[in-house]
């Protein structure tokens, strides 16, 4: 843990409220810690503005250690700034050097709506689930757990799936603003275990009407997606729901 | 004597048939009239959302509230290590008692009997069903599930999802909520924030709610509510919860009558990784897990510890037998595997001595090498069939196995230090992580105001002084999946005659009254320091006086510290933007300002608890070895505070009696 210290350039998205225009405002930051996270960086920031008497800037957050989804900054053009695999709350200030200017934006997206400044309306993504993210067990109705043996692979490749925080990353990524990745990421953990096989194909079928129906944009392969997810959701789950749908709509169901 | 108005409502009947009696014979409440009982539940995390859904399964109105944007972002989504459930599949030897010996015993004698066996009993049945709601935990190549261990144990019953099964489990509890969403059964309210409890009549009969995106102020009717709101460990600013976590919602219903039970119990847990600077806003853990195959050491010799501190030297240089592994020497039984708040002393012990490591000198070593090379490289090279393998081959070896187990986890550590655990020893350090206290409830569940339940953390229930690791999912799901579902029909089958109150009724028009008035307050207050600015001086008094270790003086100190913080607070803080808008200032404000009363009840909780017990340690109470000492005799009682007003608190004692295990020594020597 070696400290530098950094001065640094920041331009942020302002915007009031969903109806507001916004725009961008620049700040000067000086003495940045590198041993700090971006978002604590943005702590320092805010308490700088309070300080001035102005209004802080909204930013969504909350665990700061990468698993909640929550943090969503588009940073220099990219979902959760230059690093891979990593969320906006683990990305350090180490990444960056002195004299750097930091363009930060909210996720664009037209089913992502800006609440205020960096913070964005994400609740499609809950009704995506709504649809069909689950698998229809009422508490008491399970079976003993080692009943239904999973092999280890099929069980690995259903929890890398799984490991999706939900932050939308994806679709900020993609110049479509397709959610394919993150239905995919759900679709793609419930069909590899065998308890997710009786609802399988109505389950494709009701996220991706759930997922048009909220407005996402078309999946063009171009792999942005996974590129730019902080949990390295592979594209091949695309793959793997673009067959169970279709299947599941040659079927007629 | 127990105080008469605390009636744990512990049913009749030996230990094991308290349970299975109890859900035969508690009152149902019939299909029909369960689609007019409303149910409120506050939080979504893994008490929250597993008893939302299946309430709803069960045919009850039911609306939850986060103050997230989604369900699934609740703080339940970062508990790293694992979930334990006496399911016996490794035929250690576990059991359903063996579970509540365990637990009971790692709480330091300070929990219930009943409401522990009951939580034992219903453990395997969590792992049941979560495999069946689709959570991917780790499985063994036969396709059966695996296990690791925990400390405070001896047996492997944890079931785990690499680094990640509270985001599993969550997202298996989330999945089932959505869907009862999906289904019109559950009306979700995400970003909006509880703020006041309404009474009526002495009976909880809603809450008052603000949705934080427009800043209005809502109504909620409910026959019953149920808070399940996590813990309170955000009140040391520095801990291992979530920026938004908070005591507001445990905070108001203590404000309204609700009695908040042993505050001062609090979980400091031993490997965090350490403090960079001022500016840090959150502590991460590094999980429990780990201790499985790291183990923990600091220098032996104060002039290593020193070099190093200076940057002068490089741990891996530090010969074997200059190395102190204190906990393997204090503790041989256990070792490093002993439970938390024991390690956390250990560690605080060794530091305050001088052989800290860190240019802070707060810090210990939680070192791999070992086990990397000697234990998973000889076994790997074993199977590889190599006779004489090289430190270089075993090394290679080692790594990919430890990759494999705890490889996020590592990942983690290098993006926050700056520093490759697999090539130097991690460094870790205590930080505040769970709240054993919480709002005081009998078996059912229900705090001493009727309606009003608490679930999960938010409870004080089952950890006692000390938590076990992995035991949080655990409680969190037996709460909302097995427990409530039932005891909730002993309140409910008396309230099928009454109506949805209107939101109209003057106790509702009070409680929003009062609730604008607050808000209305703190922004016009119109000073000169931020939130953040009384939350950390908040934070430090917390931590210096009421943290690791307390004394009598210290904590007479602090209380009259928090109260001059909290008048200066009231006089002085700046809340940017208005009431009517998203203003996450506004939030943080509301949230402190609770936080700067139950900091004072902390203190005095600690205050009156003249002996030592799990993670509250008294430095006047210790044993000559430096081990906690226990008051059976004076202090084997919950306490459970009742507000009479700010400042002013009135203690009540459930005696805690224990028929079925007998009261010893912890010992893990």
């Amino acid at each position: 843990m070696s400290e530098k210290l950094l001065n640094l350039t920041l331009k942020v998205w302002r915007q009031r409220n969903s109806k507001d225009k916004g725009g961008f405002e620049t700040y000067a930051m000086k003495g940045v810690s590198t041993d700090m996270s971006f978002l604590e960086m943005f702590d320092v920031l805010n308490e700088q503005l309070i300080n001035e008497g102005k209004d802080p800037v909204a930013f969504d957050h909350d665990c700061r250690e990468g698993i909640c989804g929550m943090c969503s900054m588009f940073i220099n053009g990219r979902p959760h700034g230059p690093k891979q695999a990593v969320t906006t709350c683990q990305l350090h200030m180490r990444s960056f050097n002195d004299g750097d200017t930091i363009t930060v934006e909210p996720w664009r997206a037209k089913p992502f709506p800006v609440i205020k400044d960096l913070v964005v309306d994400r609740s499609s993504f809950d009704r995506i689930i709504s649809a069909g993210g689950f698998i229809s067990v009422n508490t008491g109705n399970a079976q003993d757990a080692n009943a239904i043996p999973i092999s280890k692979e099929d069980a690995d490749e259903s929890f890398a799936a799984a490991a999706c925080i939900g932050c939308g990353a994806c679709v900020a990524a993609c110049k479509n603003a397709s959610a394919m990745l993150f239905v995919s990421a759900k679709v793609s953990q419930l069909a590899l275990l065998p308890q997710g096989q009786p609802e399988r194909e109505q389950r494709v079928l009701n996220m991706v009407a759930q997922m048009d129906s909220e407005g996402f944009g078309s999946c063009t392969n171009t792999g942005a997606c996974s590129a730019e997810c902080p949990k390295e959701i592979s594209l091949s789950n695309i793959a793997r729901m673009n067959r169970d749908y279709f299947g599941a709509s040659i079927a007629g169901k | 004597m127990s105080s008469s108005k605390l009636e744990s409502k512990i049913p009749e009947g030996s230990l094991e048939q308290k349970w299975t009696k109890y859900r035969s014979t508690v009152p149902l409440v019939n299909p029909a009239n369960k689609r007019s009982l409303e149910i409120i539940v506050v939080g979504s995390g893994l008490a929250g959302s597993s008893a939302a859904s299946t309430l709803a399964e069960l045919g009850y109105k039911v609306k939850v509230f986060c103050f997230q944007d989604s369900a699934r972002r609740a703080h339940s989504i970062a508990a790293q290590g694992g979930i334990n459930a006496a399911k016996n599949y490794q035929n250690d030897g576990d059991s359903v008692y063996r579970l509540f010996y365990d637990t009971i015993k790692g709480g330091d004698y300070r929990a219930r009997e009943a409401n522990v066996y009951r939580l034992a009993e219903v453990s395997a049945n969590i792992i049941d069903q979560s495999v069946a709601s689709g959570v991917p935990f780790a499985r063994e190549y036969g396709g059966l599930l695996s296990n690791r261990s925990f400390g405070g144990t001896q047996v492997q019953r944890t079931f785990y999802a690499a680094g990640q099964t509270g985001q599993q489990l969550l997202l298996g509890a989330y999945s089932g909520l959505q869907r009862q969403v999906g289904m019109g059964a559950v009306q979700m309210y995400a970003r909006h924030e509880m703020l006041e409890v309404v009474k009526i009549d002495g009976v909880c009969r809603g809450i008052i709610a603000r949705d934080l995106v427009t800043g209005k102020l809502e109504r909620h009717f409910g026959h019953a509510v149920l808070l399940c709101t996590g813990g309170y460990g955000n009140v040391f600013f520095l801990s291992t919860n979530a920026m938004g976590s908070n005591v507001t919602a445990a905070w108001k219903a203590h404000k309204k009558g609700a009695m908040f039970a042993n505050p001062c119990f609090t979980q400091i847990h031993p490997t965090c990784i350490p403090v960079s600077g001022d500016h840090q806003s959150k502590l991460t853990l590094m999980s429990e897990s780990l201790r499985n195959d790291g183990r923990i050491w600091v220098p032996k010799k104060l002039e290593d510890a020193k070099a190093i501190r200076e940057g002068k030297l490089n741990p891996n240089n530090i010969k074997e037998e200059d190395r102190d592994y204190y906990l393997e020497r204090r503790y041989p039984a256990f070792g490093n595997l002993v439970p938390r708040d024991v390690a956390s002393r250990a560690a605080k012990e060794r530091c305050d001595a001088g052989f800290g490591v860190n240019t802070t000198g707060e810090a210990v070593y939680l070192d791999f090498a070992f086990n990397m090379k000697y234990k998973y490289g000889k076994i790997e090279a074993t199977k590889k069939g190599i006779a004489n393998p090289t430190e270089a081959q075993l090394k290679e070896f080692g790594h990919e196995v430890v990759k494999e187990k705890y490889g996020n986890l590592f990942d983690m550590y290098k993006q926050i230090t700056g520093v490759d655990p697999y090539e130097n020893p991690m460094m870790i350090y205590p930080a505040v992580h769970y709240t054993m206290g919480g709002l005081w409830v009998d078996y059912n569940l229900m705090t001493n105001v009727p309606g009003l339940y608490a679930l999960g953390e938010a409870n004080f229930s089952d950890h006692g002084a000390n938590r076990l690791g992995a035991s949080a999912l655990m409680q969190g799901l037996a709460d909302g999946y097995f427990v409530i579902p039932y005891t909730i029909g002993a309140y409910l089958s008396n309230e099928i005659r009454t109506k949805a109150i209107s939101t109209d009724h003057p106790a509702f028009v009070e409680a929003e009254k009062s609730v604008a008035d607050t808000i209305n307050k703190l922004i016009g207050i119109k000073g000169t320091k931020s939130v953040d600015y009384y939350h950390k001086r908040l934070g430090k008094i917390m931590w210096d006086n009421c943290g690791m270790a307390r004394n009598e003086a210290g904590l007479k100190k602090a209380i009259e510290e928090i109260r001059a913080l909290r008048s200066e607070f009231w006089s002085n803080v700046r809340v940017t933007g208005a009431a009517d808008e998203f203003n996450p200032e506004l939030e943080k404000a509301g949230r402190v300002a609770d936080f700067l009363e139950l900091g004072e009840l902390m203190c005095l909780d600690a205050l009156q608890r003249n002996e030592s017990c799990g993670g509250h340690f008294r430095e006047e109470y210790q044993t000559e070895e430096g081990e906690a000492k226990r008051d059976d005799e004076n202090f084997k009682y919950v306490a459970a505070w009742e507000m009479k007003e700010l400042g002013n608190w009135e203690l009540h004692k459930e005696d805690l009696v224990y028929e079925n295990i007998k009261i010893a020594q912890r010992s893990y020597k």
